[in-house]
Formats: structure tokens, sequence, C-alpha cells
């Protein structure tokens, strides 16, 4: 494979964070690492667990395949592995993929010289489905609490457990999440479109830059938070998103038990009004 | 350092944001199949306590069956529906009733002291209903009271007035004028708990029989319109769910104790208790429409709601936060005479029940509940 003009900067000794030059090369394109073999292990356990999981179980729809957590009932135990047991193999090799991963990720940046952004903002995507998984349940006494790992029934899961809490939309930090999932979007779309209203021009016509580009909104509200701070934007709405996410699930059962719509009984109950 | 201030209040605000927060121990349990999310959950310092199991009054006496004295109908005059009762049962539950519903008031809340066969204190008449009412739901609704039944105990616990009840709200029935809630968006109003979903649902599902069997469902049964069915609006599906919060508060659980979300209609995926609540939304139908409301002009007008109508039951008036009234316990088998109808009845206690499923027993409720052409 050929070498790409930026690989002769990325493919420099050094920067490992475990190992030393036992791992530090690369295949093809792809640069390996200590933490790259970890992965490659902890992905294909779980990738055949999952497979084997599906096959002793009563489907191969894919929609329906799922791994189920154990009952309630074998509390922080292990379960018998057709009762749950798979799942708790299959989420110690999720979250040593993951893991494993983002240190590869630490590895790259540490060969480029480069600021840990990618692997904190992975991080941050690893901790909501730690804490879905690991923390929750470990606060409720049962891996049972998990999530299920199947494309319906992980749904059916998300839906039971809101319904739990009677209506889940009063969560006050779900309220955040979500108003920040929205405002990610918002701010992708209109940053989007305002670059490639001037770099991706008709057929025939040359590429513009900044000079050209579309700031009706910016000219509108008569501000810019700039080249630089866009991005540091995008990755603070982003990152508040996912944090604010394991928020609202942490809380629905460790911390509150009733219906949320009742938690905001204090708002009711403020001295202004009351 | 101008975020001092800033972090200063964060912190003192800290204390704030917890003391929300339930942090104590739980109660959990399963109600699903494991990972569907099916669980109950409660922090066991919100639990509500022990209920008082009443019997002072009559605890210690004996009946002797083979001396319960004469027919009461024979013995006493006025007797109208307590009248195949001997007299001795006949004069532990009015001992009984005494202390269920008027222990303070005593006899004279319902009796002239002077005459007692007469109906002149409106308490009385009042008071016959509801024993036709509690016989008739122990013997018609088994399905939902099983063999736990009921007795005036049940709602009043001691209060001539029980402490759950509902009458119509006329201004949840507004829809027009810019000040008008439009039935909702009262988060003062229990029914909703704390919602703003719309807090009355119980004119609309349980004032009395729905023959459509229609109004509380709103997902239909078949992916096109039916032919002759009401497509539901959003605001008849705001109206359930509001109604669903009411299930939830009064029996203390959430709703993955009767649903499993994944669809709320599908009795296959629901649990037993689904059936059984199923079978109390038409009771509580059966007792308000036959047995409260033709009481309406009896009541003096401060037992009467704005719109003019009596105190009316819903799941709160028993349930009172738990999924088993007084958690199940049976007071019943002390007062038989509570779960048998006379044999030659009046016509209003054996209302009709057509609106039942076939009887079942309570083994095979989630079975033919499958079964049920529409809940």
């Amino acid at each position: 494979m050929a070498l790409l003009s930026f690989e002769r900067k990325y493919r420099v000794r050094g920067g490992t964070l475990i190992g030393g030059d036992l791992f530090d090369f690369w295949v093809g394109p792809f640069y390996v690492g200590f933490f790259g073999v970890t992965t490659i292990f902890f992905a294909t356990l779980g990738t055949a667990l999952i497979l084997y999981g599906a096959a002793i179980g009563p489907t191969w729809n894919p929609w329906l395949i799922s791994i189920e957590p154990p009952d309630l009932k074998y509390g922080l135990g292990l379960a018998p592995l057709k009762e749950g047991g798979l799942w708790q193999i299959i989420t110690i090799c999720a979250i040593g993929a993951f893991v494993s991963w983002a240190l590869r990720e630490v590895e790259i940046c540490r060969k480029l010289g480069i600021g840990y952004h990618v692997p904190i903002a992975f991080g941050v995507a690893i901790f909501a489905y730690v804490t879905l998984v690991v923390f929750r349940p470990l606060l409720l006494g049962a891996w049972g609490h998990g999530f299920p790992y199947g494309i319906f029934s992980h749904l059916d899961w998300v839906s039971n457990v809101g319904y739990q809490y009677l209506h889940f939309h009063y969560n006050p930090a779900h309220m955040i999440a979500v108003s920040f999932f929205f405002t990610t979007t918002l701010a992708l779309a209109l940053h989007g479109s305002l670059i490639l209203s001037a770099a991706n021009p008709p057929k025939g016509e040359e590429i513009k830059g900044s000079d050209e580009e579309d700031t009706f909104f910016q000219d509108l509200i008569g501000y810019s938070v700039g080249t630089l701070g866009i991005h540091r934007l995008g990755l603070l709405l982003a990152l508040n998103a996912g944090f604010w996410s394991a928020v609202c699930i942490i809380i629905s059962g460790p911390f509150w038990t009733r219906g949320w719509p009742e938690w905001w009984s204090w708002w009711l109950d403020l001295p202004v009004w009351r | 350092m101008t975020r001092a201030p800033l972090t200063t209040a964060l912190l003192a605000g800290l204390p704030l944001a917890l003391a929300a927060c339930e942090v104590g121990p739980k109660d959990i349990q399963q109600t699903g199949h494991r990972g569907t999310g099916m669980v109950q959950l409660a922090d066991r310092s919100n639990l509500p306590g022990p209920d008082r199991i009443p019997g002072e009054t009559y605890r210690d006496i004996v009946l002797d069956p083979n001396n319960l004295g004469e027919p009461a109908g024979e013995f006493y005059e006025n007797v109208q529906v307590l009248g195949d009762l001997k007299t001795e049962e006949f004069n532990r539950l009015m001992i009984a009733i005494t202390e269920w519903v008027s222990p303070e008031q005593g006899c004279n809340y319902c009796h002239n002291p002077e005459n007692m066969a007469s109906d002149e204190v409106y308490t009385k008449v009042v008071a016959r209903k509801m024993i036709q009412m509690t016989r008739a739901i122990n013997v018609n609704w088994k399905d939902h009271v099983k063999d736990t039944g009921v007795t005036c105990w049940t709602c009043h616990r001691g209060q001539p007035v029980p402490a759950h009840y509902w009458t119509t709200d006329p201004e949840s029935m507004a829809r027009m004028g810019m000040r008008s809630r439009r039935g909702q968006n009262n988060p003062d109003a229990m029914p909703a708990v704390y919602s703003s979903l719309p807090y009355d649902p119980f004119t609309a599902y349980i004032l009395e029989k729905d023959p459509s069997e229609r109004r509380i469902r709103v997902s239909g049964t078949s992916a096109y319109p039916m032919p002759g069915m009401r497509r539901a609006t959003l605001m008849d599906t705001e109206m359930t769910y509001g109604f669903m919060m009411h299930f939830s508060d009064s029996l203390g659980v959430n709703c993955t104790f009767c649903h499993n979300t994944h669809s709320f209609s599908d009795w296959s995926g629901s649990t037993a208790q689904r059936a059984i609540s199923w079978y109390g939304i038409r009771m509580v139908r059966d007792a308000n429409e036959n047995y409260i409301t033709p009481l309406t002009s009896v009541f003096p007008a401060s037992r009467l709601g704005p719109a003019g109508d009596p105190f009316k039951i819903n799941c709160a008036t028993c349930h009172q936060g738990k999924n088993k009234p007084m958690g199940g316990y049976s007071m019943i088998r002390e007062f038989p005479e509570l779960a048998r109808l006379p044999v030659a009845a009046p016509a209003a206690v054996t209302p009709t029940t057509a609106a039942a499923p076939q009887p079942t027993d309570s083994a095979a409720t989630a079975a033919v509940a499958v079964a049920t052409p529409a809940g």
C-alpha cells in the first residue's frame, strides 16, 4: 500500500503507553500497538459470544436477536451462562474493546504530538455506556439492571425504564441532555451549511474561501464564535449531550424512584406562589 | 477570581439539589422477563406504612352458629337489604359498620335513636345502598377483588367520608377562553400526579358503563381505521395517560406493573395484574353508575361536588397507595354475610355485568385476558 502524504508524520516510533516497542508497528495503513491487539482480542471474543448467544437463542432475525442481562435475583454475582452470564462476559469484552480503542487513540495522539481531544471525546461515550451497564447496576445492586444487547430489545428496555418513572420527559437531566442533542445537530447543520456554501460550488466553479461564506445568521446576531471556537462549541455541545444522558439515567432509580413529574413538586412549592 | 462566587453558589446549591434525592435503601422487584426493564422500585422511606386492622369493638363477639336468633328481617322493622342475616349476625355487623365508618359519631350517625327503623337520617339510606354495593362487589366482581373481598373499612378506614374520592371538575370541561386550561396543565390536581396531563379522566372513563369498550384504549386493534370507530385524538391519548398516572399513584406502582411498554395494548406482553385491573375499571364503573350516582338526590349539598355530583370512587378509594388494599389482608372471612347476595335479590342488587368478559378463575385471568376483544 502506498505511503499516504500524512503517514510520514504519523509513522513515528515511541509514544506507547505500555509494551514499549513490542507492538509498535503498522499493518498496511493501520497502527497496531498493544491496545490494538487487546481491542482485536476483546472485540473478536465479544462478537463470537454474541453469535453464540444468537445460536442458542430463539431467532436469527437480526432485529430480534437479544443478549439479555441476568434476573435481578443474581444480584451482583455471576449468573449461569445461558441465564445472563453471556451478557456479563460480553459486557466485559465491550468495555475492554472500547477502553483499548481509546488508549490506542491516546498512543496515536502521543506519536503525533497533538492534544487528547479525540480519546477524551470517545471517553465520554464510553462513560455513558459504562454508566448504563456498570455504575447504575452497581448502585441498584444487580447486574440485571443493565440493558439487553439487541436492536429491538434495547429500545424496549429504554421504553420500560422510562415508564418506571411514569413520565421520563420530566427528568431534569433528560431535559438538559435532549436540549444538548438538538443543539448539537442544529450547530452542526448551521456550521456545515456555511462551509459548504463556499467550499462545495457547482461544477465548473472554483472553490471559494471564508470571504464568500453565507454569514446570514452570523450577521443577524452580530457575533461570530470564530473558526476555532465553532469546533470548541461543537465538542462542548456534543460531550454535554452524552454526559447529561449518563446523568439522567444514573439518577433514575439510585436517587429517585417515584414519577419524575413528582420531582418538580419543589417548584410547585416555591414560596413565591405557594 | 470572577469564578469564585459562581463556584460558591454551586456548592451552596448542591445540598438543595441532593435534598430532592432518595438515597436510602430500595425495594426492587422484577415484574417481567430479564432485560425488559419491567421493574418496580421504591425507596423504603417512601413506602406506605402498615395499615390498621380494625376490630376492637367486635373482635370478641363470638357467634354461636346454633343460636343466631331469628332472621333480622323478621325480628326488626324496615330491614330491606340485610333481612337474610340472623339477628346475632346483624347486630355484630351493625357494631362493625359503626367502627368502620363512624367510630366517633356512633350509631346515631345513621340512626334516629328514638326509632332505629326510621329512614329519616339520609346516611342510613346511603349506608343501605353501600351495603348492597359491598355485597355486589364481593359476589359479582371476584375477578377483581378475588376472595380477599371488600368491607366498608376498605374505603372508609374509620371515616364517614373515605379519604380518596372524585367529583367532576366543571373547569376541566372548559374548552374555550384565553384562561382555560382545557382540562390539563394543573399539576396540583393529584389525579395527574404533578404532571400537565388531563386531571379529570374519571368523568370520561369511570362515571358509567362504556358500551363501546373503546374509550380508554386509544391504539387501534388493526392497522387500518375500523368502520364505526371514532379515531382517537392526541387529547384522548393524553387523557388515557392521565388516567394511567392515577392508577400508578393509587397503587404505588409504575407503568411496568401491568404493561410491557413495547406495546401497551398487547395483552400477551402484559402481566396478569393488567387483567385484574381491567375488571377493576368495570367494577368501579358499576359502583359509580348503579350505587353512588343514584344517591345524588339523597345527599345534602355538603356531600356533593361543585358540579352537583356525589363523591365517587376511583382506584385510590380502596387501594390508598398499595397494589393490594391493606396489603391483601382479607376482612370478609370474618363477615361472610357481606360476600353473599340474599336469595330474593331486589333489582338494584344485581346490576348487569354484561360488560365483563366470561367469568374466570383467578389462575386463568392472564390467559383469558389475551382473548379479551378490547381493553
